[in-house]
């Protein structure tokens, strides 16, 4: 912890808790986009990260609470270096195989009209990307983007 | 009642039908332009559609599966699709997903007058 109480590298944070509503996937993406404004992204970098935010939280809303209603948690920090980083956390299903989910056009829903295509846009509009997962207990995407104006 | 995000317009013309989406294409409004188009898609059966994009704030992965699956609905009525004018943050995920080797995208011609598509 550093004299403001936040966790060391930490500039500033802010958490968000909402129900597994596809009606927040917008709010969510819109809150993420406020936050990170403080970095002065340019119009590219904020719409990666809008494009990024919204894919994790509808694959919670599709897939770890598929059949129920459950909470998904942002937490969104600001480090030094100009670097956002973007936690997506669900208590729901799990992932049974991550890195095949991973792969691009990857669905367990085709009837859902799922592209296939959410860890892949969430990796290509970020610098890098983190998914742990265990089977009945969850899911946790972090995301990191360096905002540095460049686009 | 919550506002939507998100609607579409339509124009039909000796060539064919030209459908224009607005506002944000995600998981949330995908579901019921998908229910709409298709009950017009069904109705009128356009031999060519131009899926107009350029007035798409917003488009996440939900807008492929929206679009795809337009696509192949049509292709079962004997038609097919034409997208026309997405901005470039909309075509840099139809390109991440290839759908340009699917769907043939056509850039749109700028109005002089106010600057749209």
């Amino acid at each position: 912890m550093n004299k403001r109480g936040l966790a060391a590298n930490t500039q500033n944070e802010l958490k968000l808790s909402f129900p597994s509503l596809s009606v927040n996937e917008s709010i969510a993406r819109s809150a993420v986009a406020v936050f990170c404004a403080q970095l002065n992204p340019t119009v590219h970098e904020l719409a990666d990260v809008k494009c990024a935010v919204s894919e994790a939280v509808t694959n919670c809303i599709v897939h770890a609470y598929r059949d129920c209603i459950g909470i998904i948690t942002l937490n969104l920090r600001i480090c030094t270096g100009g670097w956002l980083r973007i936690e997506i956390r669900d208590r729901g299903c799990g992932i049974p195989d991550v890195a095949a989910a991973r792969v691009p056009l990857y669905t367990t829903d085709p009837e859902g009209e799922r592209s296939g295509m959410g860890f892949a846009v969430m990796e290509s509009f970020t610098d890098r990307m983190r998914v742990k997962s265990k089977v009945g207990a969850g899911t946790t995407v972090t995301l990191f983007k360096r905002l540095d104006g460049r686009g | 009642m919550i506002k939507q995000t998100s609607s579409f317009t339509h124009i039909q013309s000796a060539e064919g039908m030209e459908i224009t989406l607005h506002g944000d294409i995600d998981h949330h409004s995908a579901a019921r332009l998908r229910s709409e188009i298709d009950r017009l898609l069904c109705t009128e059966r356009p031999k060519r559609l131009w899926l107009n994009l350029s007035a798409v704030e917003f488009m996440d992965s939900s807008g492929l599966g929206l679009i795809l699956g337009r696509c192949n609905l049509l292709g079962e009525l004997g038609g097919e699709m034409i997208l026309r004018a997405p901005a470039p943050r909309v075509e840099k995920i139809l390109r991440l997903a290839g759908l340009e080797r699917l769907i043939p995208i056509e850039a749109g011609k700028k109005n002089q007058a106010d600057g749209s598509y």
